[in-house]
């Protein structure tokens, strides 16, 4: 009788401030303006602070604002951007999908200086001693970048380094912000073009020291390059996508695999074959010239 | 006369020795949250003020129903209800009529449904065995001590600014130890007793 009576109450204490508060919802109104709802129906909803607003809401006030690109939300994507922008009045933005890219392909090719056996946290190992790589500049592989990742698309590699999913990445860059050695960039999805996978700013010798896969500036793949695509800054190669046709002759050319997709043994055999054919035929060709102009 | 007396007592300990917040812990987490800046402060505590003023007359009310039924033990679930169902009618009341504060507010407004301070001066008015005037009494000086905390806790902590302390005490826990100070200092009120 008691739980009757109990349940009773509270369920038409529950209905009567339910009624009050349907009431009030209608009394009590505010027009807003329907776009933001509209906005916030092509956000990611993840609320991941990507954008650097307060949440989702918080992204959609400010796009209808103007205060943010229609393209604020990264996790939600190209369709959804596009979608924003109809309804913000713009015209659709262009641009391929990003995604996180790390530039480090170093882990176990990278020489290690002592064994960390602290907190296991790139953050934490960078304050020891500059961290436990010889390179001043490699990726750690305490996976400070997979804990950031909230789409799990990030992971440590079978060799050491930190790897990205590029299906799963939504490019809202928060692996960025938690590498202390600032290695992810964001960088076309596109596997066709190639990404330069080391961001040691080291010259030559120092750079070929610490790590087998490190890229030393040596500038062969500037000189392969027919789309001026690619070009050493800085002591390290750097890919300019928007130029990058995705040969992939750079690739092949790298004397340290430093640049992705790693040509394989077998390909750099082929292009080198190729290579040489081509430089005999263009001797041959120099000296049937005279012949073949006499034709 | 002894009823006036009574509410007096009623005032002083609510804003002075029993703070909600320096004697009794109860709303640390809007304390916290929202003490950066006065102005904010300010609208916290008021809405605080209101909201705990209103949830202590309808918690009256719905309690005499359930003694009227014997269902003391459900208080707790009945003013969760009431206190919940009440702060989402204040939000809605504020978005019409006081936009500028419901801004200033923003998500700390939905958290006074979880202020433990306001289901406090429910659950203690039952158990002080207070009348309805005392219990709303109880329910608008508590919002004040609240406010008068907040409002003090807010401008220390804009001076603190300036203040040079060490790097690693930036940000709460700085604040913390200025509130565990404060509190301190709020206990010298205990010894309080005029009536």
């Amino acid at each position: 009788m008691n739980i009757v009576a109990a349940i009773a109450v509270l369920g038409i204490l529950g209905a009567v401030f339910g009624l009050i508060l349907a009431v009030a919802s209608k009394i009590f109104e505010v027009k807003k303006d329907p776009r933001e709802e509209a906005i916030l129906s092509h956000l990611a909803g993840a609320n991941c602070g990507g954008c650097g607003y307060p949440g989702c809401a918080g992204c959609a006030a400010a796009i209808l604002a103007g205060d943010a690109p229609v393209t604020a939300c990264a996790p939600a994507g190209a369709e959804n951007a596009a979608a924003i922008a109809e309804i913000m009045g713009q015209s659709a933005p262009t641009g391929e999908r990003q995604v996180a890219f790390v530039r480090c392909n170093g882990g176990t090719n990278a020489k290690k200086r002592y064994e960390y056996v602290g907190v296991q946290d790139c953050l934490s190992a960078t304050k020891v001693a500059a961290g436990p790589l010889e390179c001043a500049f490699g990726c750690l592989g305490f996976g400070s970048c997979v804990s950031a990742c909230q789409f799990g698309a990030m992971s440590i590699g079978p060799n050491g380094a930190a790897v990205v999913d590029p299906d799963k990445c939504t490019a809202c860059m928060a692996c960025a912000k938690a590498c202390p050695r600032k290695l992810i960039v964001s960088a076309p999805a596109n596997p066709k073009k190639v990404k330069v996978a080391c961001a040691n700013q080291d010259k030559g010798k120092a750079a070929m020291n610490v790590c087998s896969a490190s890229c030393i500036g040596c500038g062969l793949c500037e000189k392969e390059c027919r789309k001026d695509a690619i070009h050493v800054v800085n002591g390290v190669a750097v890919v300019d996508y928007d130029k990058c046709i995705g040969c992939k002759m750079c690739t092949k050319v790298c004397p340290r695999d430093a640049i992705l997709p790693i040509a394989t043994a077998e390909e750099k055999e082929k292009y080198k074959a190729v290579k040489k054919a081509q430089a005999e035929k263009a001797a041959a060709a120099k000296a049937a010239a005279p012949a073949d102009g006499a034709k | 006369m002894d009823q006036i007396y009574q509410l007096l007592a009623i005032t002083l300990g609510a804003i002075l020795a029993n703070n909600f917040i320096f004697s009794q812990f109860l709303g640390i987490c809007p304390f916290l949250g929202v003490s950066k800046k006065v102005d904010t402060a300010v609208g916290m505590g008021v809405a605080v003020t209101f909201v705990m003023g209103l949830a202590s007359a309808i918690t009256w009310l719905v309690n005499l129903l359930l003694v009227e039924l014997g269902l003391e033990y459900m208080q707790t679930v009945a003013f969760i209800l009431v206190i919940a169902s009440l702060v989402q009618f204040i939000e809605m009341f504020l978005q019409k009529s006081m936009p500028s504060l419901y801004t200033a507010l923003g998500v700390y407004l939905p958290l006074i449904t979880t202020n433990c301070a306001v289901l406090g001066v429910a659950l203690l008015n039952i158990q002080n065995k207070y009348n309805f005037i005392s219990s709303v009494v109880y329910g608008i000086t508590g919002g004040l001590g609240f406010l008068l905390a907040i409002v003090l806790f807010a401008s220390i902590r804009e001076r603190l600014v300036f203040a040079e302390y060490p790097k690693s005490f930036d940000g709460f826990p700085i604040a913390l130890i200025t509130a565990g100070l404060m509190a301190l200092a709020f206990m010298g009120f205990s010894g309080l007793k005029i009536w």
